[in-house]
This record gives structure tokens, C-alpha cells and sequence, in this order.
């Protein structure tokens, strides 16, 4: 059984000018001890719908889905009592701005060990102890001291350590980390995804990894996501989509890499993302991909099966005939 | 373009165009010679406390020729932005000089000098002024600078400009926030071109952009300075960008320059071990490569107490006595490197 | 496959209506401001008579739906025969000029030396901001009685003290909001193409801080008017027989238990009025505000 499984998952926002959809049908399906890469650009809704299922989204979003389930739970039909017994406990979070995501009146110390004593109720002694042991962890150096410091003491890269030991403090079986390393050095940067793969091997949790980066998603997942415009557009093993991409915007986003760069001026996709206005009709991706014709135009794409990697096209690349 | 010298008034100003490439820029020597820039800024420490230095920027020199991209690489705190605000004039250098097409940069040469350089920032949505219509942001610089021109000529020269960098005519009469981060930043690219500078500061012009968009804007910056005759001040912590954009790579830690050269040689053979590890650390896009990480330890030691001798010593797998007593300065011909044992 | 389809976003007019529509109290505050601003205007058509003209036979007559009152004079008359509603209406007039005008002169002066106080050296600012917070310090009632008392009593003698009082609000307000832009890319974008200190603060930076000035101004539009109401009533504002709110209260004081409607009427309307412009003024705010916005 999935550990989680999500389906057809959409989030719709009530803006100034209307409803937005953010969220379009999107899947997500993690197994226990998988590392998977959600990776998108801006507007791809793959922040959101995390967010979503944490039920962290504010009341201005609507949610719904064919399927929401996480281990055994329906996460739709529970009640908030029950899911603030899941969130932060068995499925935990961090997010991009590690110096804005903990509290600036608190030392980390009271941070973590507040998360200690409501989801797990262990008393003083035991979370201190338990508080150590968690810096020690995620590698923070003189982890004693360290726990009486405040947020602005610390860099970027020990605030994110402090925000992932949070995170694992109760054996969390799924770990979400949205963009953890953009708004870090790149030599920070490795550190903390070395400490969170390390992490994932030791515990056996699930990670899913969310970011922009293809260089991340290669050197860090197994299985790969790609979502565009709200869609989830491609799913497929990490070895196999870098080798032979199905959909469209995969490849154009590869091409589009300055490292896959062979002349001085880049393959580059035309127009941008869809917004709230400029929707298509047909295949959201049409309006920029080489290879639409009208068919893509008016019709909207269904999903090609997992040996084409369940590319959302008429016609996926590498499909014979 | 015309060389330097005291500001022409120009009644019949020439269209942008293929005409006017790259032969006419064209002067022996570099366009852009820096020497030794430093800036330091006094810290007060609490009420009785001695003040402290941070040492932003330390002993940067370099040179750029015309058409050429130079490329400022490094981590936070490593002063590639205090000099982009050096270079750009925004702030003076506490020692060193710098001289662009020429001319000495001293409070003298300020006002001619501003429009032989120009900048722009990362953030597409924070560097246009909300409250200014497109078509007014580009022709403000022409209005302060460029007085004899009319209002008819001023409109002409924006809106080829405009469509230099890709837009259309009718986003002329738009305001900011209706365009997205790509557009922003052609938006920022016209507006600094407007004055016709000779060296382009690019302060890491798409790390705010999505990739797909990245491509568009790089390509843009490429077609640019052929056309044009452009130098590029480059600076950015994506090595895989700077690696495709650069002729020569200077990388910082700490305020100074730990090694210059050439893209390839920097790239193909790092001479410092702080930027073997920079390498190293960036991530590919590849999942077949194999990955050889250099662990870095510990982190960035705050720039108000740097550590005597070499300022990499503390983290260095090599660091030996020698590191960290006395600072190496930058040895080499044209691939330098500050080390006391380089690789290679 | 050029097209570079933008978001056609709605503009920013419809934007701010969108929010401000939400809030009911803002929007029944807003006509009824429209209602007060068309009576000012309009006061001498509408009015059915002088508000001076004393009408010696009907003295002190009560409103029409009481006993001995008449559709003649329907909200009654006060102690020298002239007509309440008349002088109600034309008492708008008085206070619509004493709001617009103390709102004009403050936030003008309090424009200016925010920027000022925003853009020079610190030990300017420091100085300025100093000087400020002694005239914040003093009751502004008092601070505007004791103006008043060296002025000379009357309206336009009573609009500046106030203006003076409301001043620093202004400033404090500009100054922050230049603090927080001017460090922001766009104002060194126009430092680095050559702009000039004038440029800088009137052009680039003060439209983008107009915001919480706007809101400060309607509620301070409120405050003019009380204040003018006050100082009426402690007679150093208008003087009789100005059809002032606030003197019409001064001048009914002993008749509350005699004749009601002298001292409530106008009490009325000034609670009406002040309490529509704080409506309006909060749904101002919330729609406004850059951190409220949900889109």
C-alpha cells in the first residue's frame, strides 16, 4: 500500500479577478523510503499542492480530490484535531527561507523542544536530552549551546539544519522539503542535501523533494515529477527521464539547460507560463511547444502510460508511430 | 558610439542598429581597469565598544575589454555585490581606483562617467518603479541626461529600444507589475541601455528567473553585446551559467579575488582549492556523473573577524602552518591563483 | 509561436474596489460621505431658508412630529427664531471647508518635511524628528487652544493650529514609508542613471508612498472636524452667527432639558459625520494595504 497517495488533486483560489486555478489534477503516489523530486517552475502549483495536503493553504483556497490518503487516513475526511496529530508528526515540512520559517522571539532550543512535548509529551529531562541528540544529528556543531540561540544568530545554512531536525524530531515517515537549499550557498547547499539523502537512508522516511533545480533532482532523486502550469505533465525514474524525456516541456526544459548548452545562444521555450487570463483551451503547454498542432490546441491531453511516462501529450516523445 | 570626452550634445542621434556595431566601439586597451578597489565600512559595536572593519571588498583588480564578459563568482559575503556597487558608482572605494574607457572614476568624473556604466539588479519585481509607466522609465534616463534631445526624438529612441530587447509597442504605455519576471528584466536591460554605456553591470540578472525564461534573457544579454559592442560585468553563484556567458572568470571569497583567468582554464584546471570545491559542490544536471563531492567543513567565519594568513585556511583540506601566518596574493600569468600550494 | 500572452490584470482602480467592496461598513460610510459632500456643495439650493434669519414669532419651536411643531420649520428653531435645518445643512459647508483645507495644509507641510526628514543627513532628520515629537507631545486640543488664544479666535485661525497639530502625523507616516523605499532597487536604478536629489523624492520615491498617506488623510478628516467642533464649543473657533456645528452647540447648552433638539441635532450630525468618515477611512486601509492583498 502507498504511503501516500494523491489523485486529481485541485486547488482553486478566490482572487481579486475571479477564481485561480492553481492546482490542476495533479497526482502524487510516495511509497515508504522513496525519494521523489517534484520539479516545476513558477506557477507550476507544486508548492501548493504540498501545501495543500498539509493543510497549510489559507481560507481564501478550495481543495479537492478524487483521492487523499496517507498511511491508511483519508486526509480529507478527518477532522482538524486529528490532522494537526499528523502534521509535524508523521509528515513534516521545511521550506525555503530557513532564516523566516522559525519564530524570531524564540531560541531554537524552546522551538524544538516545543515540538517534543505537544506530539510526543515527553517531560523536561527526556527533551533536552532528545534535543542534543537531534543536533547532533543534523550536524550542528556544540549542539549544547546552540539551543540557546535565537534565529537571527545563526546562518542560513544552521537555521535550515535546526528547521530539518525539527522536522525528524518525531520519526516523521514522510519528509516534504519545499525548494530547502534555493535560498542557500552552493557549498551549503550540498551539505544540507548530503544531510537530508543521509537522513533518508538512515530512517527509511519518504522525502519528496520539491525544486527547480534539475541539478539537484539528478544528483538527489530516484523518481521525478514534472509539473507545469498546475499539471503534473511527466512521471518517470530519474535515469530515464534525463535520458529519454517524454513530454515535451521535459525536453525543452533540459535543452534549455546552460550546461546542455552547445552554441553560444540556448534553445530557449517561447512565451511564458499560462496565467490566470490566458489559459488555453487544449493542451496547456500548447501555445509554446514545437511540436502542437491543432489537435493539442483544442483538445485537452490525456495521460500516456507509465512505459511513455505517463506523459500528459497527444503525442509523447520516443512513442512509436 | 562615439569614444570619451566631454559629453556631445547630439541634435540627429543614429538608429541602434547592425551600423552601429562593434567597429565603432572598437578603441585599443580595456575598457574597464580596476586596481586594488577596496571598500571597508566602520561597524559600530554597541555603545562603548571599539568600532570594527568589515571588510567588504579587498585588493580587486582586473581588467575588461569591450565585447567581453567577465565573470564575478562566489558565495555570500564574498563581495561580488559591493563591487557591482563600486564599479557602478554608487558607492566610492575606500582605496584603489578604477578607470572606465580611460577616464580616472573621482568625484570630478561622476556625472560624465555615469553613462558609460550601468547596472542591472537581480530582482525583476523590486528594480521598476511601480508607479511609472514603461514608457517613462525609459525615457527618464535621456530626460536627465540628455537635455538637448525633444520629447519626439526622446519617445523614438525608447520605443526602439523597446523593441530591441523583444517587447512590443503597446507594452510602451503599460505599468510594471503587468509584465512577468522575464519581461521585467528586458524591461531593466532597455533602461540601462538607454545612455549607451560601454560596460554592463549584470548583477545576477536571471537567478530570480525560472530556467525556461533564463534562456531567453541570457540569449537576449548574448545578442546585445555582439551587436552592440557591450562588456559585461558579470556576476552570479550559478557556476553552469557562468560557465555558457563568461570569457574570464574571477572567483571571490571573503572580500578578496582568490583566483582569475580564463573560463576554460578556470573551469578545465581550478588552481585554489576554494574553487575546486565550488565546483565540486554544483550540482549537475547528469545523474550519471559520477559525484565527487570536496566536503567543505565548518562555514563562512563572519566578515568582521576574518582569520589571519589565508582567509579559505580554516576550511581547506591542504591548509598547512604557512596558510595561516602570512595571506598569499594572487601568482600566475594569466591564470592566477592566491595560494601558497595551488592545485595542478 | 511568439506570442508572449500577458496577464491582463485588472487595474489597480478595480483591484482597490474589489476590496474596499467588502467591507460594508466602508462602503455605507462612503455614501454617506458622498451625501455630506453634496449637501456642502449644494447647501444653498437645498436650504429652505437663510440660516441667519431670525424668525422672531417661532422661537425654540420643536421639530414637526412634536407638539407645535410645523412642516414650516421641520426640524424646529433654536433660541433666536432661525431655522435648524437650514442651519444644519449649511453647517456641512463649514465643516467640508474646515476638513478639506486643515487636511490640504497639513498633509502638504507634512509631505514635504517627511521627505526631507527622509532623504538628508542623519543629524537633519534627528532634529526634525525631535521638533516633532514635542508637538506630538502636547494635548492636540490644548496645543491648538493655546494657538488660537495668540491667534485670535476664529475659523481659519482654529484650521491652521489644528493643521499645525495634525502635522507630525504626516510627517512620521512620509518618513517611514521613504526609509523603507529608498533602500529598494528602483531608487538606486535612478541614482545610477544620474537622477538628482529633487527627482529621487518628488518623482521616484513619493508616488510609491502615497498609500497610508491617502488613508491618514481621510481619517484625519474626521479629526479636523471635531477638532473645529471642539473649539467651537469652547468659543475660540467660529464665531456666532456662523452655522458651525460645533458653535451651535456652544451656543444650546442650557436649553438640553428646555429644547432637545438645538443641542442633539447638531451633535448628530457631527457623530455622523466624523463616524461615516472613520468607516470609509478603515475600509481605505484594509484595501490599500500591500500585506492584505490576497492576489
Amino acid at each position: 500500500m502507498a504511503l501516500l497517495e494523491i489523485r486529481n488533486l485541485s486547488v482553486d483560489f478566490a482572487t481579486a479577478s475571479g477564481a485561480f486555478r492553481a492546482v490542476d489534477g495533479a497526482d502524487v503516489a510516495v511509497d515508504a523510503s522513496d525519494v521523489l523530486a517534484i520539479v516545476g517552475e513558477s506557477g507550476s502549483g507544486k508548492s501548493v499542492s504540498m501545501l495543500a495536503l498539509m493543510g497549510l493553504l489559507p481560507w481564501t483556497a478550495t481543495v479537492t480530490a478524487d483521492r487523499m490518503m496517507f498511511d491508511g487516513q483519508d486526509l480529507r475526511a478527518i477532522s482538524p484535531r486529528q490532522r494537526r496529530r499528523i502534521v509535524g508528526k508523521d509528515m513534516a515540512m521545511i521550506f525555503q527561507e530557513p532564516m523566516s520559517s522559525l519564530n524570531p522571539c524564540f531560541t531554537v532550543g524552546f522551538q524544538i523542544k516545543e515540538i517534543l512535548r505537544i506530539h510526543l509529551g515527553l517531560n523536561r529531562h527526556d527533551r533536552h536530552a532528545r534535543a542534543i541528540e537531534l543536533f547532533e544529528m543534523v550536524g550542528i556543531p556544540a549542539p549544547e549551546q546552540r539551543l540557546g540561540a535565537f534565529p537571527h544568530q545563526m546562518s542560513g545554512g544552521m537555521c535550515q539544519r535546526v528547521m530539518i531536525a525539527m522536522a525528524i524530531s518525531c520519526a516523521p515517515k514522510l519528509l516534504i522539503a519545499d525548494e530547502p537549499t534555493t535560498a542557500l550557498d552552493v557549498t551549503i547547499q550540498a551539505q544540507i542535501l548530503d544531510l537530508l539523502t543521509e537522513l533518508q537512508k538512515d530512517t527509511g522516511m519518504a522525502l519528496i523533494l520539491i525544486t527547480h533545480d534539475m541539478g539537484v533532482v539528478a544528483e538527489t532523486a530516484e523518481r521525478v515529477s514534472v509539473h507545469y502550469a498546475g499539471q503534473k505533465v511527466e512521471e518517470q525514474g530519474v535515469l530515464d527521464l534525463f535520458k529519454a524525456p517524454h513530454h515535451p516541456y521535459t525536453a525543452a526544459l533540459l535543452a534549455a539547460l546552460p550546461e546542455r548548452a552547445t552554441a553560444r545562444r540556448l534553445p530557449t521555450i517561447p512565451g511564458v507560463v499560462p496565467g490566470q487570463f490566458d489559459r488555453p483551451d487544449g493542451c496547456l503547454f500548447s501555445p509554446r511547444c514545437a511540436f502542437a498542432d491543432d489537435l493539442c490546441r483544442a483538445v485537452p491531453p490525456g495521460q500516456a502510460p507509465a512505459t511513455l511516462g505517463l506523459a500528459l501529450c497527444h503525442y509523447p516523445l520516443g512513442a512509436l508511430a | 558610439m562615439t569614444g570619451p570626452g566631454p559629453m556631445p550634445v547630439r541634435a540627429q542621434e543614429p538608429e541602434l542598429g547592425p551600423e552601429s556595431g562593434p567597429e565603432l566601439g572598437k578603441k585599443p586597451g580595456p575598457v574597464l581597469v580596476a586596481r586594488a578597489l577596496s571598500r571597508h565600512y566602520d561597524v559600530r559595536s554597541g555603545l562603548f565598544g571599539a568600532p570594527k572593519v568589515v571588510r567588504a571588498l579587498s585588493d580587486a583588480s582586473f581588467t575588461l575589454d569591450a565585447g567581453k564578459t567577465l565573470a564575478v563568482v562566489g558565495e555570500s559575503g564574498c563581495g561580488k555585490s559591493t563591487l557591482a556597487r563600486l564599479i557602478t558608482m554608487i558607492e566610492p572605494p575606500t582605496s584603489g581606483s578604477f578607470a572606465i574607457g580611460g577616464i580616472e572614476a573621482t568625484p570630478a568624473t561622476l556625472r560624465t562617467l555615469r553613462t558609460s556604466v550601468q547596472i542591472v539588479f537581480q530582482d525583476p519585481y523590486g528594480s521598476l518603479n511601480p508607479r511609472q509607466r514603461v514608457g517613462a522609465m525609459l525615457e527618464e534616463p535621456l530626460k536627465i541626461n540628455r537635455p538637448a534631445l525633444d520629447a519626439a526624438a526622446r519617445t523614438a529612441r525608447a520605443r526602439d529600444m523597446l523593441r530591441l530587447v523583444g517587447l512590443r509597442e503597446e507594452h510602451f504605455e503599460r505599468y510594471a507589475h503587468m509584465f512577468s519576471g522575464g519581461q521585467r528584466q528586458r524591461i531593466a536591460v532597455a533602461r540601462a541601455l538607454m545612455l549607451e554605456p560601454k560596460v554592463l553591470v549584470l548583477d545576477e540578472p536571471v537567478s530570480a528567473l525560472d530556467l525556461s525564461i533564463q534562456s531567453q534573457i541570457l540569449n537576449l544579454l548574448v545578442d546585445l553585446q555582439e551587436r552592440l559592442g557591450l562588456a559585461y560585468l558579470f556576476i552570479s553563484h550559478d557556476l553552469s551559467v557562468v560557465r555558457h556567458m563568461a570569457d574570464d572568470v574571477v572567483v571571490m571569497y571573503l572580500g578578496r579575488p582568490v583566483e582569475i583567468g580564463p573560463r576554460d582554464a578556470v573551469f578545465a584546471a581550478p588552481r585554489h582549492p576554494y574553487t575546486k570545491a565550488l565546483l565540486s559542490a554544483t550540482p549537475v544536471a547528469d545523474p550519471t556523473a559520477a559525484k565527487t563531492r570536496i566536503k567543505l567543513e565548518g562555514e563562512l567565519p563572519s566578515p568582521l573577524s576574518i582569520p589571519p594568513g589565508c582567509p579559505f585556511a580554516p576550511r581547506c583540506w591542504k591548509a598547512q602552518a604557512r596558510c595561516r601566518e602570512a595571506r598569499p596574493e594572487l601568482e600566475g600569468d594569466t591564470h592566477r591563483a592566491a595560494c601558497f600550494f595551488p592545485e595542478g | 509561436m511568439t506570442a508572449a500572452a500577458q496577464d491582463i490584470r485588472p487595474g489597480r482602480l478595480a483591484e482597490f474596489w474589489h476590496y474596499f467592496s467588502e467591507n460594508r461598513g466602508a462602503v455605507f460610510g462612503m455614501w454617506v460621505f458622498a451625501v455630506f459632500v453634496a449637501v456642502a456643495i449644494l447647501a444653498d439650493l437645498i436650504a429652505p431658508y437663510d440660516p441667519t434669519a431670525q424668525f422672531r414669532d417661532h422661537l425654540l419651536q420643536p421639530p414637526f412630529w412634536q407638539a407645535g411643531g410645523s412642516f414650516a420649520f421641520p426640524l424646529g428653531t433654536d433660541a433666536v427664531g432661525r431655522d435648524m435645518l437650514s442651519r444644519l445643512l449649511h453647517g456641512a459647508r463649514y465643516s467640508f471647508y474646515v476638513g478639506i483645507v486643515v487636511v490640504a495644509v497639513a498633509a502638504t507641510g507634512g509631505i514635504v518635511i517627511g521627505l526631507l526628514a527622509g532623504f538628508a543627513p542623519r543629524w537633519v532628520d534627528t532634529i526634525i524628528m525631535r521638533v516633532m515629537d514635542i508637538i506630538l507631545a502636547f494635548p492636540s486640543l490644548l496645543l491648538a487652544l493655546v494657538l488660537v488664544a495668540i491667534l485670535g479666535p476664529s475659523l481659519t485661525n482654529a484650521m491652521i493650529a489644528i493643521a499645525i497639530v495634525l502635522q507630525p502625523h504626516y510627517v512620521r507616516l512620509t518618513r517611514a514609508s521613504v526609509l523603507a523605499e529608498r533602500s529598494k532597487d528602483y531608487v538606486i536604478a535612478a541614482k545610477v542613471i544620474g537622477a538628482g536629489l529633487p527627482r529621487l523624492m518628488f518623482i521616484t520615491v513619493l508616488p510609491n508612498c502615497l498609500s497610508p498617506i491617502i488613508v491618514q488623510g481621510a481619517l484625519s478628516f474626521s479629526t479636523a472636524i471635531l477638532d473645529a467642533a471642539a473649539l467651537g464649543f469652547l468659543g475660540m473657533g467660529a464665531q456666532p452667527p456662523t452655522p458651525e456645528w460645533g458653535t451651535m452647540l456652544a451656543e444650546s447648552r442650557e436649553f438640553i432639558l428646555r429644547a432637545w433638539w438645538v443641542v442633539t441635532l447638531p451633535g448628530l450630525a457631527i457623530l455622523m459625520t466624523v463616524l461615516a468618515i472613520n468607516l470609509m477611512g478603515d475600509g481605505l486601509r484594509d484595501a490599500l494595504d500591500p500585506k492584505l492583498k490576497r492576489s
